[in-house]
């Protein structure tokens, strides 16, 4: 034990052969079960507790457990550190650890390396007893160095074996220790880290994880000639570190909504995993439905019986709770629905980032649905959205949507810690008598607006119908009554847009080119923006938090610039390809609302590769748009 | 307070209610429908037992009796095809204080809703379940429902259905955490009045085969179930349906029943051809989710508050 150090120190001293850099991306790929993620997520938390900036992105393969050393079995994560604030997933890969040699071709398919890339590679399937293998990971070596891979053979296996009997479970706690040394992570910080992961574990389980941590940092710092320093962030507040699902757990923690009724589905079920542990000692429960459409049946008869509760699910349970959500439109029910997006369209890219669920949430259920959508383009929105979404949903009687996608639902990113206030928490179920001349829809003529009675309310009782009805909640099928009330529902989007603010440009508020985006892509697009213009680059970009109803005065920033694109994670077609022109192109879903909305030319420029978007695609995407318009002006 | 002494006078209930306190507006099924005879001997329990009307809730799907909520002075939610099970749920899950009924037709239980209503059996919330059962689809004008004999001729089969019919006791007795299953008929109107009130007196899911004339579209079957009492059989025994001594005379066929006994009530749902009226089974045993649900009501802001602050705490930096 005692050969290895009790603490790493607090600050490094950035030498000459390593100076301290802003900022390092650091993949960590493995089989699928060999626990890539758990260390990975467990270095991004101790960055992120020493004060580093930092974004997580997983690796999912689309199985639990696919055959061992293939591409399909690469299982992983990425973890982009910084000295600043960091906001997405960055471009290429400096650093990667890869468990065997196969897995790494994965990532090679996704471009995920650059020239120059270190590799750390477990060498032991170099004297692997299969020839086969053998002859497999010398080709990889050769292949790696084609392109121009730094590899670094390590004896990973070898070494776990020193501290513990099997290094089958245990290898990335190892190589989390050798990560804790290369990027110069405080070691108690890292082994109190080690406890938090297993806390569910016993003692044994967790005493062998901490010798396999130290054991990694000590074989590094005794052979390894370079680190990779990163200072802190300077000045920081309290902080805490999460994904998206998990704020999304905490923000219905904060809510006080107290019936999360959901079914599981990939990407969206782990913040009810979330919820699980602690839900019960604040008051509220899970409620784990048959299916999807019970899912939200179930929530609307919680919503109608007094509590606003939230249905958490991703595109294709959004298509099965179709049926309910028109009903809560028309019977004016609040109720939260998340829809963590997955790549469709069907089961699609079920592990994989899309923002393609905007136009089937906006209109896909039959008839008018006026609703209200949010979309949140940060981990900390992911958080503070729920607690509005709830609000909205109560004041406006409204069903209300919530946006985010799978690389908001993985990635972790550390921001300030909420601060709780009561303001935030629902108010309790109002049993008091209904006043008896009040009808259970009172609409307010000019805001559509009306109060609802809750049963257990004296006086206050009706019989909700999903036909349509009057003030009155009966049934009726009197012509103006329905264009009456019809307009009401559309009214309450009307009233809801007026108080909303016009969103800000992020850069300057004219100019060549701007980016509209929404969501998850914020942080590439902002940080590829920024770079742009310090190139004296004249283009701005937009982000939208409110989809339905849009924010007030995009026309009035919009005809700011000479060309408006937005920039989307969905398909659209290629306005390169021969058979598509302008009549009948078909538009990325974003574009296509603005499109209407303004009735500006709004391009875009959007791909569904699954992918995160990266800073530097964006770059050369906006530069040669931006070539295009200097061309156009000669 | 002639003839009232006084000191009696603290016992009087703040409020009676009196049947038009359920009665809202005039039911618009046909003439001879099923359904009318229900709706009445419903009202006539609420005012027997005296529930609430604010604190009673009738949920329904969709269909000629999914209607029912429009009917009664309480609350009600007339809510979607097949949907009746997970709403009604929802609002009884973590509302103890709630009086629920749930209205349901053949097509929306046995048909479209048929995997909620499995799902609902399992859960054993407590709520009076009415499973309107005319063997046809009515308010779409006569098709074939799940529950139809074989050789129903409808606009859907008009050669004749070709497929065996569910029978909803025998569906209901085989799922798990099963918890009371009766069967009555609309045209004997004590029997059906003591079997609602025997459900709902259970406390869980109290399922009642309510079988139902459709004068409209299935006439052909009036005459054999009102007609015929040959296979019409009382089940006997301790299944908490209180009738007179006249009415069970008024039966000429009675079998004593256990109805703790599930293989025997099974046994008994395994002869469609025979219509046992009473309790096929109950268990006020059986797990009941509604008081999970209701297991952690109340928590002030507070307590909320200090419960986020713990769960942060874990992932503060």
């Amino acid at each position: 034990m005692n050969q290895y150090p009790k603490t790493g120190k607090d600050t490094f001293q950035a030498t000459e052969r390593d100076p301290v850099i802003r900022e390092h991306i650091v993949e960590i790929v493995s089989d699928s079960g060999e626990g890539a993620q758990k260390c990975g997520q467990s270095f991004a938390a101790i960055s992120a507790k020493m004060g580093n900036g930092v974004w997580t992105v997983e690796i999912i393969p689309a199985e639990i457990q696919p055959p061992a050393r293939t591409i399909e079995s690469a299982s992983g994560i990425r973890i982009r550190l910084g000295s600043r604030k960091i906001t997405n997933m960055g471009d290429e890969v400096d650093l990667v650890v890869a468990l065997n040699e196969q897995v790494p071709y994965a990532r090679i398919l996704q471009k995920a390396f650059r020239k120059g890339t270190i590799m750390l590679l477990e060498s032991k399937w170099s004297s692997d007893e299969s020839e086969y293998i053998r002859t497999q990971y010398a080709k990889a070596l050769d292949d790696f160095e084609k392109i121009g891979l730094k590899i670094i053979q390590i004896p990973m296996e070898v070494e776990c074996l020193k501290v513990v009997k099997s290094a089958k479970k245990g290898k990335n706690m190892w190589v989390l220790g050798l990560l804790c040394y290369v990027y110069d992570r405080n070691l108690e910080i890292a082994r109190n880290q080690v406890r938090f992961t297993f806390r569910t574990k016993s003692e044994d389980v967790i005493e062998s994880n901490i010798l396999l941590l130290d054991a990694g940092y000590q074989w590094a710092a005794d052979n390894l000639d370079f680190r990779f320093p990163i200072s802190p962030i300077e000045t920081r507040e309290d902080m805490v570190v999460m994904n998206g699902n998990e704020a999304i757990g905490f923000g219905v923690l904060g809510a006080g909504i107290e019936v999360c009724s959901m079914y599981p589905i990939t990407p969206a079920t782990s913040a009810s995993h979330m919820l699980a542990e602690c839900f019960h000692e604040s008051g509220g429960l899970i409620h784990q439905a048959e299916d999807e459409i019970a899912a939200i049946g179930f929530a609307i008869g919680s919503s109608y019986a007094g509590k606003t509760p939230i249905t958490i699910t991703s595109g294709p349970g959004i298509a099965l709770k179709t049926e309910f959500i028109g009903l809560a439109a028309m019977a004016e029910l609040p109720l939260v629905i998340v829809d963590v997006q997955r790549g469709g369209p069907s089961t699609g890219l079920p592990t994989k980032v899309e923002q393609g669920d905007l136009l089937a949430v906006l209109y896909g259920q039959p008839g008018d649905t006026p609703k209200i959508v949010l979309a949140a383009s940060t981990i900390e929105e992911c958080f503070h959205f729920v607690i509005l979404a709830r609000k909205i949903a109560e004041s406006f009687r409204t069903p209300v949507f919530l946006l985010t996608d799978a690389n908001l639902a993985t990635g972790q990113q550390p921001f300030p810690r909420p601060n709780a206030v009561k303001d935030w928490f629902s108010p309790p179920v109002d049993q008091s008598p209904w006043k008896k001349d009040v009808p259970p829809y009172d609409w307010n003529e000019k805001t559509g607006l009306s109060r609802r009675p809750i049963p257990g309310q004296p006086f206050g009782m009706y019989t909700l119908t999903g036909l349509a009805h009057n003030e009155i909640g009966q049934v009726s099928y009197d012509p103006e009554n329905n264009q009456k009330t019809s307009a009401y529902r559309s009214k309450k989007l009307v009233t809801f847009r007026n108080t909303l603010n016009p969103p800000q440009v992020f850069g300057d508020p004219e100019g060549d080119l701007l980016i509209v985006g929404w969501g998850s892509t914020r942080g590439a697009i902002e940080e590829a923006i920024e770079d742009l213009r310090d190139e004296g680059m004249s283009v701005s970009s937009l982000h939208l938090r409110f989809l339905s109803p849009l924010e007030p005065g995009l026309k009035e920033i919009f005809i700011k610039f000479r060309k408006v694109m937005t920039i989307e994670i969905n398909y659209s077609d290629d306005p390169d390809d021969p058979a598509i022109g302008k009549e009948n192109r078909r538009y990325a879903q974003l574009a296509w609302v603005l499109r209407a909305e303004t009735l500006i030319d709004v391009d875009c420029f959007s791909n569904v590769e699954g992918q995160p978007l990266r800073p530097g695609n964006l770059k050369m995407r906006i530069r040669r748009e931006l070539k295009e318009l200097e061309q156009k002006v000669k | 307070m002639y003839g009232i002494r006084p000191e009696l006078l603290d016992e009087f209930p703040e409020q009676y209610y009196c049947l038009e306190d359920y009665e809202k507006v005039a039911a618009k099924w046909c003439p001879g429908c099923g359904d009318h005879a229900v709706l009445g001997n419903i009202q006539k329990l609420c005012r027997d037992e005296q529930l609430n009307p604010a604190k009673t809730v009738f949920v329904s799907g969709i269909g000629c009796s999914s209607r029912f909520p429009h009917y009664m002075k309480t609350y009600g939610f007339h809510g979607l095809h097949g949907r009746a099970f997970p709403v009604a749920s929802g609002i009884k899950w973590r509302r103890p204080d709630l009086n629920v009924f749930v209205i349901t037709g053949d097509g929306d239980c046995c048909s479209i809703g048929a995997g909620a209503w499995i799902h609902a059996i399992r859960y054993n919330i407590d709520m009076t379940v009415m499973l309107f059962n005319n063997e046809i689809y009515g308010l779409t004008k006569n098709q074939t429902s799940p529950t139809s004999r074989i050789g129903t001729v409808s606009s859907t089969t008009p050669l004749g259905s070709v497929l065996p019919p569910i029978h909803p006791i025998q569906t209901t007795l085989g799922v798990s955490n099963v918890s009371f299953v009766a069967q009555t008929v609309d045209w004997n109107p004590p029997h059906l009045y003591a079997t609602l009130k025997a459900a709902y007196k259970h406390k869980g899911f109290s399922f009642i085969h309510i079988l139902q004339r459709c004068p409209k579209f299935q006439s052909g079957l009036v005459d054999q179930y009102t007609g015929n009492k040959e296979n019409l059989y009382l089940l006997t025994g301790n299944d908490g349906v209180e009738l007179s001594d006249s009415m069970k005379a008024s039966f000429k066929n009675k079998v004593e029943h256990n109805a703790n006994d599930i293989y025997a009530a099974r046994t008994l749902a395994e002869q469609p051809d025979r219509i046992y009226l009473g309790v096929f089974y109950r268990n006020p045993e059986a797990r009941r989710y509604d008081e999970y649900g209701a297991s952690n009501l109340g928590f002030t802001v507070d307590q909320k508050i200090s419960a986020l602050n713990k769960e942060l705490d874990k992932f503060a930096v």
